[in-house]
C-alpha cells in the first residue's frame, strides 16, 4: 500500500484525524510549556539567580502581628509561611461559614412574602453583587479604623470585652485539666448521635414512629457537656484584657483587618449564594410540595425531606464555585495588611529575598491545594445528595 | 468527533484559578514573557529607544512625586534627569517608572527600568542577592520614628507596646523587628504597601507611631493636617545610605550612574551651578580639573560612551547637588531638612566624591 494514500487515509477517518489532532495539540500544550520553563531558567541564570528553597531555612527577621502559632521575627521564612497558611484559611473557613448562613437567609427572604423583607433583600444582593470586592473590603476597615475609638477611649462592654480601631478584645480562655471531662462529654455526644440517628431511622422503618432526633442530639452534643460544665465548678478561667501604655494586652484580640476581611468577603459571596438558594428551591417543582401535603406529611418535614434534598442538587455545584472564590478573594487581603500567604511568603519575604520564582511557585501551590481540597470535599458532599436512581 | 465532548459529563465547570493582584500579574508576567536583555548594553538599549527609563517612588513628596501638571518633581526625579541628560542631551527624555517598595528590584531586573532612584538603601543582601549594582549615595538617611505630640513620648524606648505602622519590603521593617526585640519590646506591626497607605493609618490612629527613613519622615510630616502636631523622636535606630541602583552585569552602565551622581556632587565643590555653567564651558579656564569637567579638556565623557559635554548637560538640566538639595529638600522647602551629614566634605558633611581624572 502506498503510505501516501494510508496517510490521507488516516487523516479522512473520523477516529484518527481526532487522535491525530489531540496528539498535536499535547505536542504543542508541552512545547509552549517547555519553552516557558527554559526562558525563566534562562532569564534567571542571565541574572545571576539560582533556583533553590534554601531561603527558607533562614530566619525571617520580621514581625507578623496575627500569628496562631509561636512567630518571632528570629523564626525562619517558612514558619513565616505557615503562620501565613494559618491565616488564609482562618479567614476563608470562617468567612465560607458566614457567607452560607447570611446567603442562605437571604436567598429565603427573596422567596418571602413578605414583601418589605423580599425588596430589602433583592436591593441588597443587587447593590453588593455589582461593586467590586475589593471596595468592600477597604469600606469595611475604613468604617472600622476611622470609627471606632482608639485603645484609651475603647468602649467597653461589661469591662470584659473592648471595642477600638486596633481591635475587638475579649477574654481569652484558659483552660483548666479538668475542662478534658467536658471534652470526653462532647465527643460521646457525637459517638452516641451518629448510632442513636441510625437506631431511630431503624426504629421507623419498622414500626413508623418518630423519635425527636434533633432534641435529642442536641442535649446529647451540647446540653449534657453545658450542665456539667457548671456541675463540676467551671474548669476555664478568662484572662481579660487591660489597657497598658498605647493598647490592650493579655486577652485575645481579632484584628480589624481580619474583621474587614471576614465580613467583607462573607457579604460579597453571600449575595451570590442567596441568588443560588433561590435559584434552587424555585428549581423544585411546587408540584412536590402539594403532593407532600396530600400526603399528609407535616409543612416542616415537607421542606426537610421533600424541598431541600431535591434543592440542593441544584444549589451545590455553583456553591462550589462559590467558595472557591471566596478562598482566593482572601489574596486581596493585602490591600489592608492582613498577614496571609499572599503577605508573607508571596510578599515580605519575596521582597526580602529576592526569590520571585520561587515564591510566587509556593504560593500558587498553596492556593491550588487549598481550591483542590475545598473542591473535594464539596465532591463528596455533592455525590452524597444526588439523586439516587433505582 | 465532538460525540466524546458531548458524553463527557461535568456536573460543573471549575474555575479558573484567578489572582487579582495587580503585584502577583507584574511578577508572573516579567518572569516568563520578558528576556532580560543582558546581551545588548543598557546604554545602547537607551540611545535607541531615545529615553530613559527610571523608577522611583510612587510618590513621596520631596523625593518623587508628580505635580499638579503630572510633572515628575524631587530629589531622586533630578537625579533620574541628570542621567538622562549626561547620556541623551536633555533632561525631559525620561519616562518615570513609579513603583511600590515591593515591586521596585523585580521590575528593575526584568528590565522594566533601566535605573533606579527610588529612595533606596544600599545593604550587602541586595547587593549580591537581589542582583543590584549600587551607585554612589546621594542621600545618608537613617530611620526614625513620627509620633502624635498629645501621646507624651520624647524617645523611641517607650515605645513598649505601640502599634507601628511600617511599609512592607523595606529594610525599616526589619531594623523594626531588630531595635525592638534589642530592647526587649514588644509592639504590634501595621503593614501597609505604599507611604500614602501608612500616612493614612497613621492619620486614623490605627497606628501610634510611623517608621521609616527620617527624611520621609519630614515629607510625611509636612504633609500632615497639622504639622505642628507630630514629633519626630531623637532616635536613629539606623544607617541608611540612599542610592541609586542599575542591574548587576552591566558595569559600562553602572560606571554612567556613578560618575553622573559624583559629577553633580563636584560640581558643587567646584562651584558650578546651573547659572554659570553656560559661561563656563565656553571656553578652556585656567583651571584643569575644571576643564575635564566640562569637556572642554581630555576625553571623559568619551572614556564613558557618552559625549563631551555630558557632565555640562547634566549641570544644566538640574543643576548641582547643593541646588538639587536646596530646591526639593532644604529649609525652603515644606521638609525644611537640614544638609546634616549631605554637606559636601568641605562645609563637615560627608559627601565625599571620587575626582573626575
Amino acid at each position: 500500500m502506498d503510505p501516501k494514500v494510508s496517510l490521507s487515509r488516516l487523516w479522512r477517518d473520523e477516529h484518527s484525524r481526532s487522535v491525530i489532532i489531540q496528539v498535536l495539540a499535547v505536542v504543542l500544550i508541552f512545547g509552549l510549556f517547555a519553552y516557558l520553563v527554559r526562558n525563566a531558567i534562562v532569564n534567571l541564570e542571565a541574572i545571576g539567580k539560582g533556583f533553590s528553597f534554601g531561603y527558607l531555612q533562614e530566619p525571617a527577621s520580621y514581625d507578623i502581628n496575627q500569628h496562631l502559632i509561636e512567630y518571632t521575627s528570629r523564626s525562619t521564612h517558612f514558619r513565616a509561611m505557615l503562620v501565613g497558611i494559618l491565616n488564609t484559611l482562618l479567614v476563608a473557613v470562617s468567612g465560607i461559614v458566614l457567607a452560607t448562613v447570611l446567603g442562605f437567609s437571604l436567598g429565603v427572604l427573596r422567596l418571602s412574602k413578605n414583601l418589605l423583607a423580599n425588596k430589602l433583600a433583592h436591593i441588597y444582593i443587587d447593590y453588593v453583587r455589582n461593586v467590586p470586592v475589593l471596595l468592600h473590603i477597604l469600606l469595611v476597615y475604613g468604617i472600622i479604623v476611622n470609627t471606632l475609638p482608639v485603645p484609651r477611649e475603647a468602649q467597653s462592654l461589661g469591662d470584659i470585652a473592648f471595642l477600638t480601631n486596633r481591635g475587638f478584645f475579649l477574654p481569652k480562655p484558659i483552660f483548666e485539666p479538668l475542662f478534658l471531662v467536658i471534652l470526653g462529654l462532647f465527643t460521646a455526644g457525637i459517638v452516641f448521635t451518629i448510632w442513636f440517628r441510625r437506631y431511630a431511622a431503624d426504629i421507623q422503618r419498622k414500626t413508623g414512629e418518630h423519635y425527636p432526633v434533633f432534641w435529642i442530639s442536641l442535649g446529647a452534643i451540647l446540653g449534657i457537656p453545658f450542665v456539667s460544665y457548671f456541675l463540676i465548678g467551671g474548669p476555664i478561667t478568662f484572662e481579660i484584657p487591660a489597657l497598658t501604655g498605647f493598647n490592650f494586652s493579655g486577652g485575645m484580640v481579632i484584628r480589624p483587618e481580619f474583621t474587614a476581611l471576614w465580613i467583607a468577603l462573607s457579604l460579597y459571596t453571600a449575595a451570590f449564594i442567596a441568588e443560588i438558594v433561590r435559584a434552587g428551591i424555585i428549581s423544585v417543582n411546587y408540584g412536590q410540595t402539594e403532593a407532600s401535603l396530600a400526603l399528609g406529611i407535616n409543612h416542616g418535614r415537607t421542606l426537610n425531606l421533600v424541598v431541600i434534598p431535591q434543592a440542593l442538587r441544584v444549589i451545590v455545584p455553583p456553591l462550589t464555585s462559590q467558595y472557591l472564590n471566596l478562598a482566593k478573594n482572601s489574596s486581596l487581603a493585602i490591600a489592608i495588611g492582613y498577614m496571609d500567604i499572599v503577605a508573607t511568603i508571596g510578599g515580605i519575604t519575596l521582597n526580602q529575598t529576592g526569590r520571585e520564582m520561587e515564591c510566587m511557585i509556593i504560593v500558587l501551590l498553596l492556593y491550588l491545594s487549598l481550591s483542590l481540597l475545598i473542591s473535594f470535599a464539596m465532591n463528596i458532599y455533592n455525590k452524597r445528595i444526588r439523586l439516587v436512581e433505582r | 468527533m465532538f460525540d466524546s465532548v458531548l458524553k463527557f459529563k461535568r456536573p460543573y465547570s471549575k474555575e479558573v484559578l484567578g489572582m487579582r493582584v495587580t503585584n502577583f500579574l507584574v511578577i508572573i508576567a516579567v518572569l516568563f514573557s520578558f528576556t532580560v536583555m543582558a546581551d545588548a548594553g543598557t546604554l545602547e538599549n537607551v540611545k535607541a529607544r531615545g529615553k530613559l527609563n527610571c523608577i522611583v517612588s510612587s510618590g513621596l513628596a520631596g523625593f518623587a512625586s508628580p505635580d499638579e501638571k503630572g510633572n515628575w518633581q524631587g530629589f531622586d526625579v533630578d537625579f533620574c534627569r541628570a542621567v538622562a541628560a549626561a547620556v541623551l542631551g536633555s533632561g525631559d527624555k525620561v519616562k518615570f517608572v513609579p513603583t511600590t517598595n515591593k515591586t521596585r528590584f523585580t521590575q528593575l531586573n526584568a528590565g522594566e527600568g533601566d535605573i533606579l532612584f527610588r529612595n533606596t538603601t544600599e545593604t550587602l543582601s541586595r547587593d549580591a542577592d537581589l542582583k543590584l549594582t549600587f551607585l554612589p549615595v546621594n542621600y545618608y538617611d537613617g530611620q526614625g520614628f513620627l509620633i502624635r505630640k498629645s501621646l507624651g513620648v520624647t524617645s523611641a524606648t517607650q515605645l513598649a507596646g505601640a502599634s507601628v505602622c511600617i511599609q512592607t519590603g523595606t529594610t525599616t521593617e526589619l531594623n523594626l523587628a531588630d531595635y525592638f526585640r534589642a530592647n526587649k519590646m514588644k509592639y504590634e506591626p501595621v503593614n501597609t504597601e505604599t507611604n500614602e497607605e501608612s500616612i493614612v493609618a497613621y492619620e486614623s490612629k490605627r497606628c501610634d507611631v510611623y517608621t521609616t527613613d527620617a527624611s520621609a519622615l519630614a515629607s510625611t510630616r509636612a504633609a500632615l493636617k497639622k504639622p505642628s502636631e507630630h514629633v519626630i523622636l531623637p532616635e536613629i535606630i539606623s544607617k541608611e545610605p540612599l542610592g541609586g541602583a542599575v542591574r548587576h552585569g552591566d558595569d559600562r552602565w553602572a560606571d554612567i550612574g556613578k560618575w553622573v551622581v559624583n559629577a553633580l556632587i563636584i560640581a558643587e565643590e567646584m562651584g558650578i551651578t546651573q547659572k554659570n555653567i553656560k559661561e563656563l564651558a565656553k571656553k578652556p579656564g585656567n583651571n584643569p580639573g575644571m576643564n575635564r569637567f566640562l569637556g572642554t579638556e581630555g576625553s571623559m565623557g568619551e572614556m564613558l560612551g557618552l559625549d563631551k559635554k555630558w557632565a555640562v548637560n547634566a549641570i544644566s538640566a538640574v543643576g548641582n547637588y547643593g541646588e538639587i538639595f536646596e530646591r526639593h529638600l532644604g529649609p525652603k522647602t515644606p521638609l525644611a531638612l537640614e544638609r546634616g551629614l549631605n554637606a559636601s566634605w568641605k562645609a563637615g558633611g560627608i559627601l565625599y566624591a571620587a575626582p573626575i581624572r
